[in-house]
C-alpha cells in the first residue's frame, strides 16, 4: 500500500493528509460503533428472557411457543440458512452469468438497458415481491404440493431480490479488470469463452464474492417477503415444499402483539440472527482471503 | 403614516415568526394527539382523525402503527396519548388503562368457494386444527389434503379462536401461519384445500368483489356483518381506544367523537360494525 | 484449436434471459392490475378513504425527503469509509478488517431490527419522535454497507501506477483522491449509489417504526411521513379493497426509480467522471 511509501518521500506528510487520515479513522470507528450500538440495544431488551429463562432453552427446545414457555430457535435458524443458501444457488450463477453477458457478449446499448432494468428491480420493495409471490407463485406450487407457501417459494422470491445486487456488483468487478489482462489473453490466442472464464472471472473474483457476501446478508435479513411466502411454520424443513419460518420473519410476525417475556424472546431472536449473519460472513471472508490477488 | 408602517412591520414579524415556528416543526401552538397501536384499527383511527382535524382546526392527529402490544405499552408509559388495541384489555392492563370501544368485528371460518363443504361443526374445526382430520373427504368433501391456516401467536383473532374452541396454540397443527387478514384471504383464494379464520367484514367485502371465498356459519349462525351487529354471531372481537386513567382534554374530545354516530359511515367504510345506536 | 468453453457460452445469454423473464413477469403483473388506476390526479391528490381513493402526493413528498436525508448522510460517510478501507490503511490492518466485517454483518441485520433500533435510538433516545429525520437516518445506516462495498471495489480497482505517478508529481494524498481516484472510481460509486437508493426506496419494516404511518403532507423534517413502500404495504395487506391503488403505487415507485437512477448516474458522470478521459 502506498501510504507507507509516501511518508518516506516527504520530510513530513502534508497537513491535509493527517487530517484526512484522522477524519477517516473517526468515521470508520463510528461504523463499527453502529454495529455495537445495535447489538447492545438488542441485548438490553433480550436480557429479561436470558436471565429469566436462560440461553440454553433457545438452543435445545424443540419448538417455538413463547407464550407457553418453549423458545427453540434451531428450526428457524436452519430455515433462514437454508432459504438464503437456496437463494444464492439460484441468484449467484444467474447473476454472474447476466453480468458476463452484459460485459462481454452484448452490445453496449442492450447492456446498459439490461443494467438499468436490474437497478430498477433492486429498488422494488420486498412487499411487492412478497405480494407477487403470494398471489402467483404460492398458488402455482400449491396445485401439486400444498400448502404452496414453502422453502422453495421463499428461496425463489429471495433469489429475485438479491439478483440485482449480485449482478450489478459482479458487472462492476468485471468492468474493473484491467484491459491488458484481456488483451494478453487475446495475444495468447485464447478464444472469448476461455478468456472470460479463465482470465476475467478469476481477476474479478474478489469483487464478485464481495457482492455475494453482501447478498447473503441481505437474504438472511429479509423480512417481509419471507413472511408472505414461506408459510411461517416452525419446523426443520425435510423437503423444499415444507413450510418454514425464518428468524427475521419470526420477529416481524410476532413483534406487533408480543409483551413481556415474549417480546424479550423476539429480541433474542434478533441476536441469534445477527450471530448467524456474523458466522456466515466470517466463513465467506475466510473463503475469499484465499483468493487474494497474488 | 408611521402607524401604518409600524403595523405593517409588526405583521411581517408575526408572519416571519409563524413561519419560523412552522419550519422548526414546533408544535407549541398546535394541539397534537398521538395514537399508536394495532394496524387493524389504524386506518379507521386515521380517517376519524382527519375528520376530527377538519371539525377542530388547529389540531393534529398522528396515527402510528406497531401492534396492539405497542398501543398498550405506549399508552402506559406516556409515549402516546391514546393506544389502539384490537382486543379487550387483559386484567393486569385494566389496572392502569381504560378502554373505549369504537367498533366491532366478527371472526368466521372461510374456505375456497369450490369446496363443497357448507358448514363445519365445532368438533370438526377442532379435529381439523389439531390434525386428526387431514383430508376433506373424511368429512364429506373432495379428496384433497386440508391446508390449515393459523394466525401468528399473540394476535387477538388467534386468542379468540383458541378461547372459543378450547384449544392452546401448541395443540394446533397448522400448515401455514399468517400475519394479516389479507394474507389469510389470499392463501385461501390460492389454495382450494385451505381453511382459515378471518374478519367477517373483510371477507364479506372480498366476496362482493368476486373473490372465490365462502364464509362458513358458526354454531348455526350465518357469518354476516348483520349478525355481528345484532350480536347473534358467537365469535366477535372489539376495537378499542385505550388511555392511561380517564382521558382528559383533547384525548377525551377525540374518544367521545369516535363513539358518536357521525363516524358510523367511516366505521362501515372499513368493513367493521359500528357501535349500536341507543335503542 | 476448438473452444473448450463454447458450451458454457450459451449459458450467459440464458442467464440474462432468465433475469428478464423473471422481472418481466412481476412487471407484467403490476401493469395488468395497476396501470388503469394511474393518472395525473393520482400523483397530485391526497389519499382519501384510507388510500382507496385519491392520490399519493404527500407520500411522494415524504419519500423524496427520506431519500434525501438518507443519501446526504450515507454518501459522504460511505465514501470516507471506502477511502479508508482502500487507501489509507494497509490490507491487513485490524481497523479496516473490523470495519469491513462489521459492514457485512450490518448488511444482514433484518430490516425490522433496524426499525426497532431506529425507534429506540433516534425516536426515543435522541427525542426525534416519529419523523422523517429518524427514518432517513435509519435508512442511511442500512444503505451504508452496500455503498461502502461498491465504492471500495472501485477504489481498489484503480491501477497502482496512477497513484505512483501522482506521488511522483508531488501531489498530496488528498489531492490525488479528489483529482484522480474519485473520478476513476465513478462507475463503481454510481453502482453503489444506485443500489443504495434502491435499498432505501424498497425499505418497509424499518420505516414503519421510524418515519411512521401518517399520510399527511409533512411540514418539516421532524414531522411523521409515510414512505411509498409503507403505503404499498398498507394498501395491499392492511386496508381491504385498496389493492388497485397498491399496484398503481408500485408502478409509480418504479417510475420514480427510473428517474432517480437516471439523475444519479448522470450526476455522478458529470461531476466526477468528466475529469478523466477513459482510454
Amino acid at each position: 500500500m502506498i501510504s507507507s511509501k509516501i511518508s518516506t518521500l516527504y520530510l513530513s506528510p502534508p497537513r491535509s493528509d493527517l487530517w484526512l487520515a484522522l477524519a477517516l479513522r473517526l468515521l470508520a470507528a463510528s461504523g463499527v460503533a453502529l454495529l455495537a450500538i445495535i447489538v447492545w440495544c438488542l441485548l438490553g431488551e433480550a436480557w429479561t428472557v436470558f436471565s429469566g429463562v436462560g440461553v440454553g432453552h433457545f438452543l435445545t427446545d424443540a419448538t417455538w411457543h413463547p407464550t407457553e414457555g418453549t423458545f427453540g430457535l434451531a428450526p428457524m435458524a436452519v430455515a433462514s440458512i437454508a432459504s438464503s443458501i437456496g437463494a444464492l444457488l439460484i441468484a449467484g450463477p444467474v447473476g454472474v452469468g447476466c453480468a458476463v453477458f452484459c460485459k462481454y457478449y452484448c452490445s453496449p446499448v442492450w447492456s446498459s438497458a439490461l443494467r438499468q432494468l436490474l437497478a430498477l428491480f433492486g429498488g422494488i420493495p420486498s412487499v411487492v415481491f412478497g405480494f407477487w409471490g403470494l398471489v402467483v407463485l404460492v398458488p402455482l406450487i400449491a396445485e401439486d404440493n400444498p400448502p404452496g407457501a414453502s422453502l422453495l417459494a421463499g428461496s425463489l422470491v429471495l433469489a429475485m431480490m438479491i439478483l440485482p445486487t449480485v449482478a450489478l456488483t459482479a458487472h462492476a468487478a468485471l468492468a474493473a479488470v484491467p484491459s491488458h489482462f484481456l488483451v494478453a489473453g487475446h495475444a495468447l490466442g485464447l478464444r472469448r469463452g476461455t478468456i472470460v472464464l479463465k482470465v476475467a472471472l478469476v481477476a474479478a473474483r474478489n469483487g464478485i464474492l464481495a457482492g455475494i457476501v453482501l447478498s447473503l446478508g441481505r437474504a438472511l435479513g429479509e423480512t417481509m417477503a419471507m413472511l408472505m411466502v414461506s408459510g411461517n411454520i416452525v419446523q426443520v424443513p425435510t423437503s423444499a415444499f415444507d413450510s418454514v419460518r425464518s428468524l427475521a420473519a419470526n420477529i416481524a410476525l410476532e413483534m406487533a402483539y408480543a409483551t413481556g417475556t415474549h417480546r424479550s424472546a423476539l429480541y433474542a431472536c434478533g441476536i441469534a440472527l445477527i450471530l448467524v449473519v456474523a458466522l456466515s460472513t466470517l466463513v465467506a471472508h475466510r473463503l475469499t482471503t484465499g483468493c487474494q490477488r497474488g | 403614516m408611521s402607524v401604518q408602517i409600524a403595523s405593517q412591520v409588526r405583521r411581517q414579524i408575526v408572519i416571519a415568526a409563524a413561519g419560523l415556528a412552522l419550519a422548526i416543526g414546533a408544535q407549541a401552538g398546535e394541539k397534537k394527539l398521538v395514537l399508536t397501536g394495532a394496524s387493524t384499527v389504524a386506518p379507521l383511527a386515521a380517517e376519524i382523525g382527519k375528520r376530527f382535524e377538519k371539525l377542530n382546526p388547529g389540531t393534529q392527529v398522528d396515527v402510528q402503527t406497531g401492534g396492539s402490544a405497542r398501543g398498550v405499552n405506549d399508552a402506559r408509559v406516556g409515549l402516546s396519548d391514546i393506544g389502539m388495541v384490537s382486543r379487550d384489555l387483559k386484567p393486569d392492563e385494566e389496572q392502569q388503562l381504560k378502554a373505549f370501544t369504537i367498533a366491532y368485528d366478527g371472526v368466521c371460518m372461510i374456505v375456497h368457494k369450490s369446496n363443497p363443504i357448507a358448514t363445519l361443526t365445532k368438533d370438526q374445526v377442532i379435529a381439523i386444527y389439531t390434525g386428526r382430520i387431514t383430508n376433506w373427504k373424511e368429512i364429506g368433501g373432495a379428496d384433497r389434503k386440508i391446508t390449515v391456516v393459523n394466525k401468528a401467536e399473540g394476535r387477538s383473532t388467534l386468542e379468540l379462536f383458541l378461547h372459543h374452541f378450547g384449544l392452546t396454540n401448541s395443540q394446533i397443527k397448522a400448515h401455514v401461519v399468517v400475519g394479516d387478514n389479507e394474507q389469510d384471504i389470499k392463501t385461501v383464494v390460492g389454495n382450494v384445500g385451505a381453511v382459515a379464520y378471518v374478519s367477517i367484514g373483510t371477507a364479506e367485502f372480498d366476496v362482493d368483489q368476486g373473490l372465490p371465498l365462502k364464509l362458513l356459519p358458526m354454531d348455526g349462525v350465518a357469518a354476516t356483518t348483520v349478525n355481528v351487529k345484532n350480536r347473534t354471531f358467537p365469535l366477535m372481537r372489539v376495537l378499542n381506544l385505550v388511555t392511561k386513567g380517564q382521558p382528559t382534554g383533547l384525548s377525551k374530545q377525540f374518544i367521545d367523537y369516535a363513539r358518536t354516530e357521525s363516524v358510523h359511515d367511516l366505521v362501515k367504510d372499513q368493513y367493521f360494525v359500528p357501535l349500536a345506536t341507543a335503542q | 484449436m476448438t473452444n473448450r468453453y463454447r458450451a458454457s457460452e450459451l449459458l450467459y445469454p440464458l442467464a440474462a434471459a432468465m433475469c428478464v423473464v423473471a422481472f418481466g413477469l412481476v412487471l407484467f403483473s403490476l401493469f395488468k392490475n395497476g396501470a388503469a388506476y394511474l393518472s395525473w390526479d393520482f400523483l397530485v391528490q391526497e389519499p382519501a378513504r384510507s388510500g382507496r381513493q385519491g392520490g399519493i402526493f404527500p407520500i411522494l413528498v415524504s419519500t423524496g425527503l427520506l431519500l434525501l436525508v438518507a443519501m446526504v448522510v450515507a454518501v459522504p460517510s460511505g465514501l470516507a469509509a471506502a477511502i479508508l478501507l482502500s487507501e489509507v490503511t494497509r490490507k491487513g490492518n485490524l481497523l479496516a478488517r473490523t470495519l469491513g466485517v462489521s459492514l457485512d454483518i450490518l448488511a444482514g441485520v433484518p430490516s425490522i431490527v433496524y426499525g426497532l433500533f431506529g425507534n429506540a435510538f433516534f425516536c426515543v433516545y435522541l427525542g426525534m419522535g416519529f419523523s422523517i429525520l429518524s427514518g432517513g437516518l435509519t435508512l442511511a445506516c442500512m444503505v451504508l454497507p452496500i455503498f461502502v462495498r461498491a465504492a471500495e471495489s472501485g477504489f481498489t480497482a484503480v491501477q497502482e501506477d496512477w497513484r505512483l505517478g501522482a506521488a511522483a508529481l508531488g501531489m498530496s494524498k488528498f489531492s490525488t483522491l479528489v483529482n484522480i481516484l474519485l473520478p476513476a472510481a465513478t462507475p463503481a460509486i454510481t453502482v453503489g449509489l444506485v443500489l443504495g437508493i434502491g435499498r432505501a426506496l424498497a425499505e418497509t419494516a424499518a420505516l414503519i417504526y421510524t418515519s411512521g404511518y401518517v399520510d399527511r403532507m409533512p411540514d418539516s423534517l421532524l414531522d411523521s411521513g409515510r414512505a411509498l413502500s409503507v403505503h404499498i404495504y398498507d394498501l395491499s395487506m392492511n386496508v381491504p379493497g385498496a389493492e388497485h391503488n397498491a399496484y398503481a403505487s408500485a408502478l409509480v415507485l418504479i417510475l420514480l426509480l427510473l428517474i432517480i437512477n437516471g439523475v444519479a448516474s448522470w450526476l455522478a458522470e458529470h461531476l466526477l467522471h468528466k475529469r478523466i478521459k477513459r482510454s
